[in-house]
Formats: structure tokens, sequence, C-alpha cells
């Protein structure tokens, strides 16, 4: 049978995390390098053997072997064999399995970079990494187990699950399988489950780096930071990618005419995602100035908490949301691991805090450093609205047995402020220099963005002057952009005259030769327009309902949307469709037709939403079909305007490359930080950064 | 100089008020076809359906949503207003189907402990960086920092030269 081969290899696999563990912490411990050795290739070996386990799982979906219960559960007859795939990640066990075998996959790769420079560090690294490996291979043998069978034991009334044949049972074979959660039937399978997760593991990396360097005291150094720094970055990449994915399928398929709803789920991905901004923020410090050594370890620390918190509130529904699709007993498992992984690495903190001692200095409260530290303590602050709103029903419910909910009008007025001083200090802050800035220097770098940020705020309030609102919010990325703006334009000007190059030669140069200042500031730009998005939701959304017979418009805006007739038809994946066709004008002009749908899964009994959109760089235009008579006569629509919300699209691939260019470490030169002594040209900020 | 105070606080507040407004101009109480849907939207978006797990009841399609959707409307159509709608859902299914928490009781620490952390977080940063300053002066935060080459100090001050 080829799903033993699956389990065997997946055996095999624990084996071998458990083994790495042990190994290299004994053999770091005691010196002795063979048995570190030997817990690499464990390690380097676990990877292949959960790929097989993998492939043996994708395989049976595919195939639809449905004696396997989780095949049973997640894959059916009516699929695409491209969702039958996807549903690797789409029940529990499936996801835990792919979730070790990516968090695998990352220890594999970094065991295979040159370890000559910090050789010391990797037994601990291997170690740390693989305890956590080990944990989550564990809960898919022991606990979510995809391998299990379907067994009819002789005159029992329902089947029974287990690894192997049961007394008295017979192997059962169901027919079809129940499927896929049908929201989950979508293009958006592919991009942001896999993307989550490889930004939700990849902080393994930056943790265990970090708990090697304070047990084997290379935290005394700056080696580690650096390397933990790109790991970081690309974690926390792959988890922006998997927040804007997420946002954009919600949008497509849950039908609220909106991106991001403030639920559980989506909270647990931001935290890790607001405390990694913080810390590859913080990180500038150690490198430039040598300080918040400590701070950053904590922030490392807490990042990796968070990301196993929110893998804890996904698998386990502990806090119940629309997201937990597969709830099961894993809470226990998780939250103990969840509380050693802390406390574990606090105790650790905490016994090596003198080697994270650094001299702190300032000369002026006007300062980048300055700057850095209100941006961590706001970052902190909303990190601890989110938490704190995400985790208060459960904690209402234990205190008083009152269940509450925090919906999304708690997180946007305690979380608006917040992220309002954000944009506005990642305008100004990369005009600061570090120690000290000069009022009269700043002043002169500033009150041209201000002016000309007050100029097109002005101008575009006007024009929406119907929202006086808004006009604070469309100043404040403005405000914003234009500082961004003004650095490129300074960069390209001084090259331009210095070396007489064109404009564009000039920019791209400028890039080219400092990658992480520019590519920071086009993800800085990137957040820009992704704010423009939420302004434009909380300002200028319009929404409407109404019911209307064949013939009939309903008016929204300068929009009339006209209603034709109602078919119905089957579709692919087992559903039956009924579709409204409709007719979409502005100002009495047809644009186009717009066929909004209602999706109704028979086996599931569950209807899915599909919008029907017209999309323009300004706003979309986005339809649903609420409900119809039975006639077909009329139907009801909802229909809202979300303006501005294609720029967070936009923004989001604009923070792929940013974070593309700012990864890149520059040719041939070194990351070496030359700071001036005080006193030395000051009025510039003359680090080299690396 | 007082008046043009309180003119600018009356802007501002107004300013801020109008953040929570809502921007769409509903059908009111006796208006021909009221209530209509958007009148029943506005009040089920402030609830949560009291038996999906995280789902506004404007949104929600579930027909137990629908006859409370409907049952909005009937009580709109009586001349009940908003805030007795919220109360009566309060009262059958509980605090939970209110979208945003209330201001009273236990549940008030939501609002109130994410408050006090930003005072205290914004009184640490002060107290970190006032201490930071202080430290300038004692002899011991005196590092070296590394030599710079000759060739680069003087490099940098050519192109800031230019720069200029």
């Amino acid at each position: 049978m080829i799903a033993d081969i699956g389990l065997i290899a997946l055996t095999i696999a624990f084996i071998f995390t458990v083994y790495a563990t042990f190994a290299s912490a004994y053999g770091g411990w005691r010196g002795r390098w063979d048995l570190v050795e030997s817990a690499r290739n464990a390690s380097l070996l676990a990877f292949p053997f959960l790929t097989v386990s993998v492939i043996v799982i994708v395989y049976s979906l595919y195939v639809l072997d449905f004696s396997l219960a989780y095949v049973y559960d997640v894959s059916s007859q009516a699929m695409s064999p491209f969702l039958r795939m996807a549903a690797l990640w789409g029940g529990q066990q499936g996801s835990i399995l792919f979730w070790a075998w990516m968090m695998a996959g990352f220890v594999a790769a970094v065991l295979l970079r040159k370890w000559d420079r910090d050789r010391e560090m990797m037994p601990y690294f291997t170690a740390t990494a693989m305890l956590t490996t080990a944990f989550f291979v564990g809960v898919v043998l022991f606990i979510a187990n995809p391998f299990v069978r379907l067994w009819h034991i002789e005159g029992a009334a329902e089947l029974t699950q287990a690894l192997f044949q049961p007394a008295n049972s017979m192997p059962y074979y169901p027919e079809d399988g129940g499927g896929l959660n049908p929201l989950l039937r979508h293009f958006g399978m592919i991009g942001h489950p896999p993307t989550t997760y490889l930004g939700f593991t990849g902080f393994v990396i930056p943790f265990s780096f970090a708990i090697a360097a304070l047990i084997t005291g290379q935290s005394r150094g700056d080696e580690w930071i650096r390397t933990t720094r790109r790991w970081t970055l690309v974690a926390w990449i792959f988890l922006s990618i998997g927040l804007i994915l997420g946002g954009r399928w919600a949008y497509d398929v849950l039908g609220w005419g909106g991106f991001w709803g403030w639920d559980p789920v989506e909270n647990a991905m931001l935290m890790p995602w607001l405390t990694g901004t913080a810390f590859l923020h913080s990180v500038m410090m150690t490198e430039k100035r040598g300080m918040m050594k400590r701070w950053n370890m904590v922030l490392i620390i807490l990042t990796y908490s968070l990301a196993l918190f929110g893998t804890f509130i996904t698998r386990t529904g502990v806090i119940s949301s629309v997201h937990a699709f597969t709830k099961s007993a894993l809470g226990p498992a998780f939250f103990a691991f969840i509380g050693l992984t802390f406390i574990g690495s606090v105790t650790i903190l905490y016994l090596r805090w003198d080697t994270l001692k650094s001299e702190h200095t300032l000369e002026s409260f006007i300062s980048r450093e300055s700057a850095f530290v209100l941006q961590n303590m706001l970052f902190l602050a909303v990190t601890f609205v989110v938490f704190w709103g995400t985790i208060f029903p459960l904690i209402s419910e234990l205190v008083t047995g009152i269940k509450i909910t925090v919906g999304p009008p708690y997180f946007q007025k305690a979380t608006g402020p917040l992220f309002f001083v954000l944009v506005i200090l990642m305008g100004i802050a990369p005009l600061l220099a570090w120690r000290k800035q000069a009022a009269r220097t700043f002043g002169k770098a500033i009150w041209m963005p201000f002016i000309a940020s007050l100029g097109i705020a002005g101008i575009w309030g006007y024009t929406h002057r119907m929202h006086p609102a808004s006009i604070l919010g469309l100043w404040l990325v403005t405000f914003s952009l234009s500082a961004i703006l003004a650095e490129f334009w300074k960069g390209v000007q001084a090259r331009r005259v210095t070396r007489g190059e064109n404009p564009l030669t000039a920019l791209f140069n400028l890039i080219g030769r400092n990658h992480r200042r520019y590519g920071g500031y086009i993800i800085h730009l990137s957040v820009v327009l992704i704010a423009l998005g939420f302004i434009g939701d909380a300002n200028f959304k319009l929404e409407t309902q109404g019911t209307v017979s064949s013939g009939e418009a309903l008016t929204i805006g300068d929009y009339q949307l006209q209603f034709e007739q109602l078919r119905g038809y089957p579709g692919s994946d087992g559903r039956e469709i009924v579709e409204a066709v409709t007719t979409l004008s502005q100002d009495g002009e047809a644009i186009r037709a717009l066929n909004p749908r209602r999706d109704y899964f028979t086996v599931q009994q569950q209807p899915v939403t599909v919008p029907g959109v017209y999309s323009t760089p300004g706003k979309d235009v986005y339809v649903l079909l609420v409900g119809w008579d039975d006639s077909g006569q009329s139907a009801t629509f909802k229909i809202y305007i979300n303006s501005f919300i294609n720029w967070v699209w936009l923004g989001g691939l604009m923070m792929i490359v940013g974070t593309i260019i700012a990864a890149w470490s520059n040719p041939g030169q070194r990351e070496t930080t030359y700071v001036l002594k005080p006193g030395v040209l000051t009025s510039h900020s003359l680090v080299q950064e690396g | 100089m007082r008046n043009i105070k309180r003119k600018l606080l009356l802007v501002l507040l107004t300013i801020i008020a109008s953040f929570y407004a809502v921007s769409i101009v509903y059908a009111q109480e006796g208006q021909p076809g009221y209530p209509t849907d958007n009148d029943v939207n506005r009040i089920a978006r402030k609830l949560y359906c009291p038996v999906c797990p995280n789902t506004p009841l404007d949104v929600c399609e579930t027909k137990a949503c629908e006859d409370w959707r409907a049952q909005i409307r009937d009580q709109l159509s009586e001349g009940w207003s908003e805030q007795q709608i919220m109360d009566y859902f309060v009262a059958q299914y509980g605090e939970r189907v209110l979208a945003e928490p209330q201001r009273k009781g236990f549940t008030s620490l939501v609002w109130f402990l994410p408050l006090t952390a930003v005072l205290i977080g914004t009184g640490v940063v002060y107290e970190v960086l006032r201490n930071w300053r202080k430290q300038k002066t004692t002899p011991a935060a005196v590092s070296s920092p590394p030599e710079i080459p000759k060739e680069l100090l003087e490099k940098i001050e050519r192109e800031i030269r230019e720069l200029d």
C-alpha cells in the first residue's frame, strides 16, 4: 500500500528530528563534533523523508484513495485535480504535515550553508530548530495523522478511524468524499496558505539563531544579528505576501465587500508581522550603533512566540472564527509547547542578559535613534491592541462567563491613531540623522514635502468635500509619499549634477548603489499605497441594497445597475449556479455587463456568493447577488463602491519588489559600518549603510 | 484670540466626529419606502450573527440571519429606534451580538487597557531616551569607533561638497 510508505517515511522523519535535537545539544555541550555532524545529517535527511510523506498524501488526494480518513474528508470526485492536490493544506492533518515539511525545508536550507564563521552556533541552532520541527512532526504522527484509515467493525453503527486494523474489522472504502469547504475552492487556495505557512515557519530560523547566539555567547558580537536579519526578512516577506493574498481572497469569496475583517485568524497573522517589522527596524540600531541588543532579542522571541500562537489559534479554533474550519483536540499540546518555548527562551535570555550589554548614548531627542525607539513602541502598542482584542472574548468568558464579540469597530478605533502616527514617522524618520539632527537642516529637508502635501491634500480633499474626515487621511498619505519621493529626488539630482547621468539611469544607479536604503524606501512607498486603500475603505466606501424587478435599476453614486434576468446552470465541483445578468452604467451610459452569482454546493449544502466586479484604478463597483424571488422576476443586490482598493494590491506587489531589493546584498560591498567620531561632519549622517 | 481657539476646536471636533459618520444618506422614518434594506443593514452591521462565529449580521447568509434582518425591518416599521432594537438583541442573545464592545463593566477593560499601555509606553520611551542622553556625558560611554581610512574620509568629504 502506498499510504504505508508515507506513514513509514513520517515515522523515520520523526525519529531523525528527535535524534537530531538531542545529539546536537549533547554534542555541542560536550564538544563532540562527530555527534553534531551526525545530528546535522539527520536534520538534512528529515526533509526528504517528510517530502515522501507529503507526496504520498498529495498522490492519495489526487487518486481519491478514500480509505484514508483525511482524503475522505477533504477530497471528492467533483473536485478538479488542482483542488484535490491543494487539499493537502485544506484540512487539519494535512496542514500540519505541510507545516512541518516547510519548517524542515527551511532548517535544511540553513544547515547546507557555510558554517565556517559561526561554527560554534551550529549545534544549538540545530537543536532549537529541530526541537520545534520534532514537535510538529510528532503532532502529525500522534495527534493529527493524515494516514489514519477508515474501518468498519462488525456490528458497529459508525466507522472507526485507526492507523492499524482493529479486531473484527474490515477496511472501508467510501464511494465519494466530503470534499473541501466550498469557500476554499478558489484559485486563491494556491497562494495564500503556502505563503502564510512559509512566513510562519520561516521565523524558526531567526529564533534558532538567536537562541544559539545566546547559549554560545556569540550574542556578544554582531555577526549573528546580520544572519538573523536576512532570514527575518525572508520570513517577513512571505508573511506579507500571505497577508495580502489573504486579503485579496477574502475580497473575492467572502462576500462582505472588504479585504480585512479583524478576524481572530487574520489578527493571529498580523501580530508576528508587526513585531517582525519592529525587529527589522530596531536591528539597525544594533548594526549601526551597537544599541538595543537586549530589546532585539526580546523582539525575536516575541515574534516567534506569536507565530506559534498564530498557529495555535488557526489550527485549534480556540477562538471561534470563520477561518477555524478545522477544530480538534490539539489545544493542550500546542498550549504546552508555546508555554515551554516562551518560558525556555526567556530563561535563556535572562541567564545571558550580560552578554547583550551595550552602551546607549544619544546626543539629541531629534535623531534617528529616537525615531526608531518611538517606532518600536508604536508597533508594540498596535500588537498589544490586536492581541488584547483577539483574546478578550476568551478572557471575558473565563472571568465573567459572558461571551462577547470584539469586532472591527474596536480594532479600527484603537489602532487607527497609532497607525496614523506610524505613517507620519515613516515619512520623516529617514530624514533624521543618527545621534543628532540639527533642527535647521531637518526643516530644510521637510518643508517642501510638507507644503506640497498640504497643497495636494487640499485640492484632492476639495474634490471629495462630501467626506470632510477624509482630508486628514489624504494629507497623511500625500505627506508621507512626498517625503519619501523627495529622498529619491535628492539622490537622483545629486547623481545628475555630479555625474551627468540622465534621470532614469541616475535612479537606477541610485537604487543599485544602496539596496538596503532604497529597497527600504520602496517598501515604505508600498505601505503608503496600502494605507491609501485603508483610508478609502474607511472614508469613501458606499453601499446600498435593494430589490429590483427585471428591467429596473438600482442606483449608487453615479452608477446604475440594471437587472435583466436570472439564469441557472450546473457548475463544476458539484455546484448549482444562479447568476444574475445585469448591466452597469455610469451617468446613464452603459459600461459593461456584470454577472454576480450565488453558487450552491449541494453536498455541503452551503452557498458561496461570487461578486460581479467592475474594477478601475480609482474604485471598484462590487455587486453581490443577495437573493431573488422564486419566479426569477426580481432579485436583491448589494452594491459596494470601494475606493482606492486596488492600491492595496499594487502596494503589495511593490512591497515584494522592495524587499527583494533590500535583501539583495550589494556586490563588492562589505557589510561594514563606519561610525564617525562625534563632532566630525555631524551635520550629515555619514554612516555607510551596508 | 479665545474665540479663534474655540472655533478651531469646534472645527477639529467636527472633523473627528465625522470620522465615525456613515457616508450614506438613509431614508428617514416617515418617508415612503421606509424601512429600506439600507436602513436594516445600517443596524445589522453593528450586530453580529448570534449563531455563526464572527459574522456580521448584515452579510450573514444563513436563513436564521435572514429572519433576524426581517425582524429588524418589522421593528423599524413599528417605529422602534436603533437603540431599542440593539437593546432588544442584547437582551435576547447576550452581549456577544454587539460588534463594538461596550464601554462599561468588565468589558470596558478591552478599551481601557490598551489606552493605559500606550500612555505607559510613551512614558517609557521618554524615560529611555532621556537616560541615553544623560549617559553621553559619562566618559565610559565614549567607545572608540573603528578608524576610518584617510582616503575614504576624503572621498566622503568630496562627495558631500558635490552634494551641496
